[in-house]
């Protein structure tokens, strides 16, 4: 582990730059993806990837150059094609960093069980057509596949402040999906996939309940085959934690991303219906919601102890008793606005800068059960695992779509029904937020595909979340 | 720069062909590029950067076995090879721990593909300035992308492709101080700054309209204009497996039923898949010339984008698509109504510049939502009253492409792909703007 640090010091220490700052960050990450499918075993699909990014500062206005050539001169040149261009854009810079602060510090973070071995490829394999091979043969499940993602990230920092960070992470992603089609019209259920990821080994396969989960998945794809439509109208809505982390990502999120408020991604992402002025002030939701920045939960896919831009990451409040307090918001953008932020500037590899995105995201539990949850509801609906997310570009009026839903009526769980969607708008739907579910419906959930970003990155982020229930929210279901 | 990804390219090919054994057989697929971000705020550059990589997929096959192996590349022709040998040897190592492969399926034509194009791009400072120039007080925001993009393919029976080409692609956003904008972009081969003067004053004119109170608009049905940048967002979004090979027979396609024959779009509906004349490589990663195809024919599904893999698994034909299948030079067939009757012909209701964020509301039934996004205006009596406020739309495709479409344009626009996931896109679509009888809005 960390076995180019010795090299990486002695070239960052040989590198020249006529700038008041650099900084070099180096990332290599080996994937695996192993996938059957139908019990076929699809080609594996293995990665090796490995560069680093070269940041310099010169009179205030920064740049960087990205490079996989590690050699002296290759970083040399990378650092001189920065330089060069941080001279370039001078007159037509948006920002004088000149007073911003460089981190300085020096840390090391592993994944938990980092050193224990991971099953081999063949074990893997096994396992997977353990799980494709448990899909009873019906002749309306037309489709499964069982995935298994592994990705081992190594990622140093050094700067010429005397910063030296090391992250070393490995991250799980299992999956597993099957589809029912009677001819007409078609469902699909799954586990994991885009709703779930970890860091950590084995266990996280365990933790998503992977393992013996063929036969459900098949069977409830089945149910939802032969269920009506979910009916249109106002219910209540009780939202499982793997579709709570969606909720939670579009529309507490996105919009509390600083570097949106500050205009940044209005070309492409887009803005937010949350102004500079509003932290402190605006009542985000209820008081039963509380949200934190969490990077200290060991499993959680976006824990770490410093930032890629070397900012020490600790637990926050931004949302505390439905009150907005702070902030998703990196140095750069603390600087900038002159607000308190996280520790949130990141990027999804060395060929791309590190800017203000989601990490671990988490609702905090309440103190109901999940029984009291369904017995506190007299006309509602459950819904759970996310299938299909649409939201405003200033991440207000969102629809978004469940697999799985079961009606609630007098405090009680009923039928199944299909195609449950429910509409709102973000800035009234939290306030709607009725009851929050206790650590025992709490789930550590994640996912590998947030986009965002000029230009494009996708990363991983965490989100945790109890059951929770909503008022009065409109839903309907599809058409077929 | 370009020479140098075609001879590192080559020194990995010959390398390849030198130590593959066989009954092993190899394909080699690559992607470079050089390419400069500059990233702007408020007209101004918020972030700019510089991004050199280049990297290789090698697949393996022997005994009936397939393993793929992504390996990104310095630049220096002895470190890759050192990589590469330490790939092939991680796949050698891989191939006996996996099942033979039923869906194996390669392509043993010797071909050859070349396309280079060397066009000068322009200096940074000249770009920038003239932004500035053109943009003077604007709100603007966005980004320029620019540099040459390589990508090659090569395999042990003898195939042979590269594509190189530079070109730039500015995509940017104007703001009026009331929150609203108008989106714009340049995007080509060959820089005119003539041309970006024009997309920049057209631009600033339709921010004019943008001024005027805000309109809000109750949910209901509504006639309504797509204009060609508005159905790339529908269009993008059916290419999600609705053109797949796989995701029809998986009964995952959200054109399943137009591909069962149950249901129809509008007879004015043609799309194709056509790589001729597109920016795109001829060739896929998977080894195959990519051909025209004809998916969708005056309202009726024809054929569907098939990899190799589904080939082998559907009893098909490959015909050069990815293994996600979906297209990356789509091609929707113009109409008849000029683009200078567009607002007469709407008469009242609403002009969509841009759409957002599009999704399922249900899949099987191509119902589709999103959100109006960029310069959407009311017009009544074909005149622009005011732009609107941002709106949620639900609706299925057989109705806004089908039973209620009412008229494409005869013009049509290029839209260049401004994604730059991982790497700089070479996609494209080639859209006609859609009068349509009927969208229901909902939020």
């Amino acid at each position: 582990m960390f076995d180019s640090t010795t090299l990486l010091r002695q070239r960052f220490a040989a590198l020249r730059s006529g700038g008041e700052f650099f900084s070099l960050r180096h990332v290599r990450q080996s994937d695996q993806h192993l996938s059957v499918r139908k019990n076929v075993a699809e080609p594996p699909s293995l990665g090796r990837d490995e560069g680093a990014m070269l940041t310099v500062r010169v009179s205030g206005v920064e740049a960087y150059a990205a490079t996989a050539d590690l050699s002296q001169s290759g970083l040399q040149q990378a650092l001189d094609r920065a330089e060069a261009l941080a001279r370039q854009i001078a007159a037509h810079a948006l920002l004088d960093l000149r007073d911003q602060p460089v981190a300085t510090a020096r840390a090391d973070y592993l994944s938990p069980d980092m050193d224990s071995a991971f099953p081999s490829l063949a074990e893997c394999f096994e396992l997977l057509n353990q799980e494709s091979a448990s899909v009873p043969a019906d002749e309306r499940l037309v489709n499964w596949q069982v995935s298994l993602g592994l990705s081992t990230v190594e990622q140093i920092y050094l700067n010429s402040a005397g910063a030296e960070l090391r992250h070393a992470q490995r991250l799980v992603f299992p999956g597993f999906g099957v589809t029912a089609f009677d001819g007409s019209d078609s469902q699909t259920r799954t586990l994991g996939r885009d709703n779930f990821g970890q860091q950590g080994g084995f266990d996280v396969i365990q933790r998503c309940g992977l393992p013996g989960a063929g036969k459900r998945i098949a069977d409830e794809a089945l149910q939802l085959l032969l269920a009506p439509n979910t009916p249109s109208g106002q219910r209540d809505l009780l939202l499982m934690p793997d579709q709570m982390m969606l909720q939670i990502h579009e529309s507490i999120g996105h919009p509390l991303e600083l570097d949106r408020i500050l205009g940044d991604e209005r070309n492409y992402a887009g803005t937010s219906f949350v102004k500079a002025s509003d932290f402190g002030h605006l009542q985000y939701g209820s008081k039963l919601l509380n949200v934190t920045f969490d990077p200290e939960i060991r499993e959680e896919l976006a824990s770490y102890s410093h930032d890629d831009d070397g900012t020490p990451a600790t637990r926050q409040f931004l949302i505390r008793d439905g009150l907005l307090v702070r902030p998703l918001g990196g140095a750069l953008s603390q600087f900038r606005s002159g607000l308190d932020g996280v520790a949130n500037s990141r990027a999804c590899s060395w060929n791309r800068a590190p800017i203000d995105r989601m990490a671990n995201l988490n609702v905090e539990p309440g103190d109901k059960s999940l029984e009291q949850l369904i017995g506190g509801i007299e006309k509602g609906i459950l819904m759970r695992t996310n299938r299909s997310w649409s939201i405003d570009d200033a991440r207000n009026k969102f629809q978004f779509g469940c697999e799985w839903g079961q009606l609630i009526e007098n405090g009680e769980l009923k039928g199944v029904v299909k195609n449950p969607n429910y509409r709102g708008i973000s800035s009234n739907f939290w306030r709607n937020l009725s009851a929050v579910g206790d650590a025992s419906t709490f789930q550590v959930l994640g996912t590998p595909n947030c986009g965002k970003g000029e230009p494009n990155q996708v990363v991983r982020v965490g989100h945790a979340s109890p059951a929770c229930v909503f008022s009065q929210i409109d839903v309907f279901g599809g058409d077929a | 720069m370009a020479d140098h990804f075609l001879h590192g390219f080559n020194s990995l090919v010959d390398w390849l062909r030198a130590n593959v054994r066989p009954p092993e057989q190899f394909t080699l697929s690559y992607a470079g590029e050089r390419s400069q971000f500059i990233r702007l705020n408020h007209a101004k550059v918020r972030q700019a950067g510089d991004v050199q990589q280049s990297s290789a997929s090698l697949k393996l096959i022997a005994e009936g076995r397939q393993a793929d192996l992504r390996l990104t590349l310095s630049g220096d022709h002895k470190i890759d090879c050192q990589r590469l040998a330490e790939a092939l040897e991680q796949l050698r190592q891989t191939l006996p721990l996996i099942p033979q492969d039923p869906y194996l399926q390669l392509n043993e034509q010797a071909w050859d593909s070349r396309h280079q194009q060397q066009a000068p791009l322009p200096d940074n400072a000249e770009v920038l300035a003239r932004i500035e120039a053109g943009a003077g007080d604007l709100d603007l925001v966005g980004i320029l992308a620019a540099g040459p993009i390589c990508r090659g393919f090569a395999s042990s029976h003898g195939a042979f492709g590269w594509h190189q080409a530079n070109s730039f692609n500015f995509d940017w956003s104007l703001f009026h101080a009331n929150g609203q904008a108008v989106k714009a972009n340049y995007a080509g081969q060959v820089w005119d700054p003539q041309g970006l003067d024009r997309r920049l004053a057209r631009a600033r004119e339709q921010l004019e309209y943008l001024g005027r109170p805000l309109k809000t608009l109750a949910p209901g049905q509504y006639r309504a204009y797509f204009a060609p940048s508005a159905m790339e967002e529908i269009v993008d979004l059916l290419g999600w497996g609705g053109f797949s090979a796989q995701a029809v027979a998986n009964k995952n396609c959200p054109l399943q039923r137009l591909y069962a024959g149950e249901a129809t779009l509008s007879p004015l509906v043609s799309i194709a898949e056509q790589v001729s004349g597109s920016i795109s490589p001829a060739f896929s990663g998977e080894g195959y010339p990519r051909s025209d195809l004809r998916l969708i024919d005056q309202g009726r599904a024809l054929e569907q984008l098939t990899s190799a893999r589904s080939a082998a698994e559907f009893q098909r034909q490959a015909n050069g698509a990815e293994a996600w299948e979906s297209p990356s030079a789509l091609s929707m067939a113009a109409g008849d109504l000029a683009q200078a009757d567009v607002l007469k012909a709407l008469g009242t209701g609403l002009y969509i510049n841009n759409l957002w964020y599009l999704n399922y509301s249900d899949q099987p039934a191509a119902r589709i939502t999103g959100l109006t996004r960029f310069a959407c205006f009311w017009v009544e009596n074909g005149e622009i009253q005011a732009p609107v406020s941002t709106m949620r739309f639900d609706d299925s495709v057989y109705s806004l492409l089908g039973s209620q479409l009412e008229a494409l344009t005869l013009e049509r626009e290029m839209l260049l792909s401004a994604s730059t996931y991982g790497q700089r896109q070479t996609g494209s679509s080639h859209l006609p703007g859609a009068l349509v009888k009927r969208l229901t809005l909902t939020l």
